[in-house]
């Protein structure tokens, strides 16, 4: 919202103030000001007011007129003017030589053979106007010669206020309020606005008038005839144009001057087509036509405002083309009224058709206004066009009045809450310069809550914190830490494994952090051949192709390795991301956190990339844990996963996810030459798992005797198979098992196994390890194993 | 000297100067010195000699003995020699001027950015909260006093699932909950809250250079007796200054925001041009960077804790937008791309 420093100073008096100074405190007192402020007029010099005297047509050209002009000097000037309006006895702006007009300095100049002393000029020229289909024509009484920024406010200073942040202020949607402002960061009073004496009015006859729905909160009317003035005072269209409105006409201009001037919305009814007003919402759908020409849907649940059956405007949003203010119109029947904010807002949403009136209504007014605004419309319809006439009473019906607020606070609430000290002298001199009722007994403080404040931001203790640390200025505060007592925190579990498995993955396994989307991508899963799992939707995605949240990382990593793959031809990525893994019996999603890893190689085999996934989560479990991992191997769950090598994890006997190659055909979709293989870990399962203790063991000072045992294993017997044959032994001189080596084809499955003995107290003879071995062999063979002694 | 010793003494020259390597050699020094070697066998013959003969012939025995042992120590050593000379001669000189592989991961920046803040907050006492992404209506709004019908809930686009539930759009939603994990020490044993709470937010918007529906931000609160927005603007100026790493200045300005009375906007002095006015501020010398503020009556209350007793301020820090000011990353959708061409440049912290 634009506005004029001029308009505010109608209302407080600031002079000898830096008011450039004062609008940086109204941005950090108040409400935010855009950076960029105008001066507007500053680059406008020696412009006057001239008289056209005579015209006479080019000889050689059929646009440029031969004029001389009267600029109130003893001799005519004479000028080459190609603007069509010109006429003998026409009144102008007129650029003098040496006149400033922008970066322009006007100086003789020939034009089609003739010498052009100055320059008239359109409105839009010498910016009071965007008009600039002819030179301007001031019809008022002035001596030519005068120079205009003498008598039309030319010179002003205007700022633009960024709408988000008058949100809760419906207060500030007008000049006025924002005067009040201004008036309380100067410390000088707030003057009273001139309006026009209502009570005159009262023996005339009412206007027709009935509210009939409960969301219009009040609505207050009254009827004036003999309205002869068609365009608005030079003044009145600067400072519509200055605040980015345009002039129409004298009543259309005159609603939108009282909207920006008291931030109340104003309708002018034609009175010839509205004589019954009333105020209701339609139970079938229909349309309208507003007066911008523009046929809208109205449905049940927009407020419409009628004569008698007829829908005449969409309440608070715009007025209808039939009743507008049309050129013969003579006799107005005039709108103040106040809405159900909700109601106007999301009517505005559904026509999407937002409007400088809903934009305000939407904030909820103060419908205290809507009286004092006709008032205010009299005086000024009065001043400017002195024939009018009342033709009705005041006609008021006030359905709604919210609540009178009052606040009770003492001096420590305030220093509690503030931290500082603010007398309370300055407490209640900052409130009632905004307007508050303020009393004082000592330290407590009574204060009543203007009805511009009511609607919406002051209804408590802390709200009237806001308005007296805002006014002090929060540039002026002693800062100072606050004096808690200190207790010791502590990571939550999850956090600081999480934080451990990336420092891992990351420093230790090279592999590359991501973060991507809770949601599929239904066309890059596509590319992949992978369908998208039944799961829960969004609701409302405007993206057609987001709409099922995951219930998997790997997909996703899945997609992101595809889009890698010219990165790198050795790369792995993870994440600790979230799924959604449906509904529970609440309908509430069940969400989990996971680790998802893939990795994906031009270089290595399928099988080293498994095994080095597959050392990177047992990492994982030794670092972070103390603790190994076990695998199951089980059937794949999802069509990317490759149905011979999926294995569940198992840690402490829970179950915290799988691991993976992928499968060929998705595998192909991602990069013919590249082996694809992941994991997907459970965080929270993981991290519920407790840490093994760290125990020290002392190093013997005896020999280790190292035996090696190749073994042929049956199909289908895997390693961890075999553990039990040299566990259930019960010897405490088996210090460690490895494997030194894995040889693997379509019929044979065999391990070299290498075992460690080792006795804290004595050397081991051969002879002893010897018998465990045998024990041991004993044990394999009985599960089928082949042994082939090393 | 005896004949046998001096033709031995010729034939072993003769042998050693024809050795070519170290294991050659040791074969050498067993048929000569070992137990059975040659001039041991010499040595053995000495009983056949008079007693005068034998002292001789055993001196010059023992010459040679020394004299082999010696010579075959000094043939050794000189293989050894000529070894690693050929080793030497042999290794080619490799150029380790090309460019080192790469082999560093990357963290995800905005972990980074997340980590400091965290170092920063845990090093002021505040415990850090995890919270879900998928929220009820309750909790990111009603909770944080956003009452349905409530204008602030037409600013955020909000994702919403079939089954009434949310995507959380700020991360105020963990308000709540947090209020009420932490408010029973807070009144019975008068541990102040101080917690921030990092993650994920959602907005349904269309995404561009500087939109993303999906973001990061951090909040944070304390609550106790007698918080004040002194404190709020002293810790604010503080934490800042570490995540900045300079002496940054603030200033606040009043901003509306329902879960804060009063709430403010927070503005930083410019990165760039510290105030002066510079294009990236434009020309302000102020840059927008948190809304904060006292936390609203409302909010306390429904987390359980008495707004006339208690007081607290709570702010919300952009992550990701700290993330692309820190880093000039200029596209915010690069952070969800998965492009390893630009995350795994996020090797380190700095």
């Amino acid at each position: 919202m634009f506005l004029s420093m001029n308009w505010i100073c109608d209302f407080v008096d600031l002079e000898g103030l830096d008011k450039v100074d004062l609008i940086h405190r109204f941005s950090l007192s108040t409400a935010e000001v855009e950076n960029e402020i105008f001066f507007k007029g500053s680059d406008l010099k020696g412009v006057v007011v001239a008289e056209i005297k005579s015209v006479e047509e080019h000889p050689e050209s059929k646009k440029l007129h031969l004029l001389k002009v009267d600029t109130g000097k003893e001799e005519l000037t004479d000028v080459v003017c190609g603007a069509p309006n010109v006429r003998v006895g026409m009144k102008t702006a007129f650029a003098q030589i040496g006149a400033q007009i922008g970066d322009i300095t006007i100086s003789p100049r020939k034009l089609a053979g003739y010498t052009s002393y100055g320059m008239c000029c359109s409105e839009s020229e010498i910016g009071l106007s965007d008009d600039h289909s002819g030179i301007m024509e001031i019809t008022d009484d002035i001596p030519n010669g005068t120079d205009i920024k003498d008598v039309y406010d030319i010179d002003d200073i205007v700022f633009e206020v960024d709408n988000k942040s008058l949100t809760n202020r419906p207060d500030l949607w007008g000049h006025y309020g924002i005067a009040r402002e201004f008036a309380a960061l100067a410390g000088r009073p707030l003057r009273e606005m001139e309006t026009d004496d209502l009570t005159v009015y009262s023996e005339l006859p009412p206007v027709d008038l009935k509210i009939e729905d409960h969301l219009c909160k009040r609505y207050s009317s009254i009827k004036v005839e003999n309205i002869s003035r068609t365009v608005s005072p030079v003044n009145i269209r600067i400072r519509l144009f200055y605040c980015g409105m345009r002039a129409i006409n004298f009543l259309a201009d005159l609603t939108n001057y009282l909207m920006l001037e008291m931030g109340q919305p104003m309708h002018a009814f034609d009175a010839r087509r509205v004589d019954k007003i009333r105020i209701k919402r339609f139970p079938e759908p229909f349309k309208f036509t507003t007066l911008d020409e523009v046929e809208r849907n109205i449905d049940e649940n927009t407020l419409m405002i009628c004569n008698d059956n007829t829908p005449v405007a969409i309440a608070g949003i715009m007025g209808g083309f039939d009743s507008e203010i049309k050129e013969d119109t003579t006799t107005l029947a005039l709108e103040s009224a106040n809405f159900d904010a909700a109601c106007i807002r999301k009517s505005t949403v559904r026509l999407s058709h937002r409007t400088d009136a809903s934009m305000r209504y939407e904030k909820s007014l103060d419908p205290e206004m809507t009286v004092p605004a006709i008032g205010r419309f009299l005086y000024l319809l009065k001043k400017y066009d002195g024939g009018v006439k009342v033709v009705s009473s005041l006609t008021d019906e006030y359905a709604e009045k919210f609540p009178p607020v009052t606040i009770d606070f003492d001096q420590a609430f305030v220093d509690r809450y503030t931290g500082i000290k603010i007398d309370g002298d300055t407490i209640i001199k900052t409130l009632c310069g905004l307007g508050f009722k303020a009393e004082r007994d000592g330290d407590n403080f009574r204060v009543d809550v203007p009805s511009w404040r009511i609607t919406k931001d002051v209804t408590m203790k802390a709200d009237i914190i806001e308005e007296i640390t805002r006014i002090y200025g929060y540039d002026n505060f002693d800062v100072h830490t606050a004096l808690s007592p200190l207790y010791p925190i502590r990571e939550t579990e999850t956090k600081t494994d999480e934080e451990k498995i990336k420092d891992l993955l990351v420093k230790r396994f090279s592999l590359h952090e991501v973060h991507s989307y809770v949601w599929v991508y239904n066309d890059e899963q596509k590319a992949l051949g992978i369908p998208v799992e039944e799961n829960i939707k969004l609701a409302n995605a405007t993206n057609p192709n987001i709409e099922t949240l995951r219930r998997s990382m790997i997909p996703t990593q899945l997609c992101q390795v595809r889009t890698n793959v010219s990165y790198s031809n050795d790369f792995g990525i993870f994440e600790i991301g979230r799924v959604v893994k449906g509904v529970d019996d609440n309908n509430l999603c069940i969400e989990k956190k996971m680790l998802g890893i893939t990795l994906f190689s031009k270089t290595n085999s399928i099988k080293d990339q498994y095994f080095r996934l597959r050392d990177m989560l047992a990492a994982i479990a030794d670092d972070v844990k103390h603790r190994e991992l076990s695998f199951v191997t089980t059937e794949a769950e999802h069509c990317y996963e490759h149905p011979v090598n999926y294995n569940r994890i198992l840690i402490d006997g829970t179950d915290i996810g799988y691991i993976a190659m992928v499968h060929p055909t998705v595998g192909k979709n991602i990069d013919k030459k590249g082996n694809v293989v992941f994991a997907e870990i459970d965080v929270d399962k993981f991290a519920s798992v407790s840490v093994n203790a760290l125990v020290y063991d002392e190093p013997s000072k005896y020999p280790a005797i190292e035996y090696d045992l190749s073994l042929d294993l049956p199909s289908d017997t895997m390693y961890c198979d075999l553990i039990s044959c040299w566990e259930d032994d019960g010897t405490d001189l088996l210090k460690n098992v490895s494997v030194v080596d894995t040889y693997d084809t379509e019929l044979v499955h065999r391990i070299t196994v290498r075992f460690e003995f080792v006795s804290a107290d004595r050397t081991l003879s051969s002879a002893e390890v010897q018998e465990i071995i045998d024990r041991i062999t004993a044990n394999l063979t009985k599960i089928g194993v082949r042994i082939k002694t090393a | 000297m005896d004949e046998r010793i001096q033709k031995l003494k010729e034939r072993f020259e003769k042998e050693i100067s024809e050795k070519k390597d170290l294991s050659d050699i040791d074969s050498i020094r067993v048929s000569y010195l070992g137990k059975k070697g040659s001039i041991t066998a010499l040595l053995k013959g000495m009983k056949e000699l008079d007693a005068e003969n034998r002292k001789v012939f055993g001196a010059d025995v023992n010459k040679l003995k020394e004299y082999a042992a010696k010579r075959i120590e000094a043939r050794m050593e000189e293989f050894r020699r000529r070894q690693i000379e050929l080793e030497i001669a042999s290794m080619p000189k490799f150029d380790i001027t090309a460019p080192a592989a790469k082999t560093m991961g990357s963290y995800h920046p905005i972990t980074l950015v997340q980590r400091q803040c965290e170092t920063i907050f845990k090093s002021m006492g505040f415990t850090v909260e995890d919270y879900p992404e998928v929220v009820t209506d309750y909790e990111c709004f009603e909770s944080v006093n956003i009452p349905k019908h409530h204008p602030a809930r037409d600013m955020q686009d909000t994702y919403y699932l079939e089954n009434g539930q949310l995507l959380k759009s700020q991360t105020s939603a963990a308000q709540n909950a947090i209020l009420r994990k932490y408010g029973p020490a807070l009144k019975e044993k008068g541990v102040p809250i101080k917690a921030i709470f990092p993650g994920r937010c959602f907005r349904n918007e269309a995404t561009d250079a500087s939109h993303e529906n999906t973001f990061f931000q951090m909040e944070g609160m304390m609550v106790d007796k007698n918080i004040s927005i002194s404190n709020l603007i002293y810790f604010m100026k503080t934490m800042l200054s570490e995540v900045f790493r300079k002496d940054i200045k603030v200033r606040l300005r009043p901003g509306f925001f329902p879960f804060v009375e009063p709430g403010f906007e927070l503005d930083i002095s410019c990165l760039i041009c510290g105030g002066k006015g510079c294009p990236s501020c434009k020309h302000s010398g102020w840059l927008e960077l948190c809304p904060c503020g006292m936390i609203h009556p409302n909010v306390l209350r429904e987390g359980g804790i008495d707004p006339d007793e208690y007081t607290g301020f709570a702010f919300g820090l952009g992550l990701t937008r700290l993330a692309m000011m820190k880093y000039g990353i200029k596209d915010i959708r690069d952070l969800n791309s998965g492009s390893l061409k630009v995350l795994s440049q996020f090797t380190d912290d700095e």
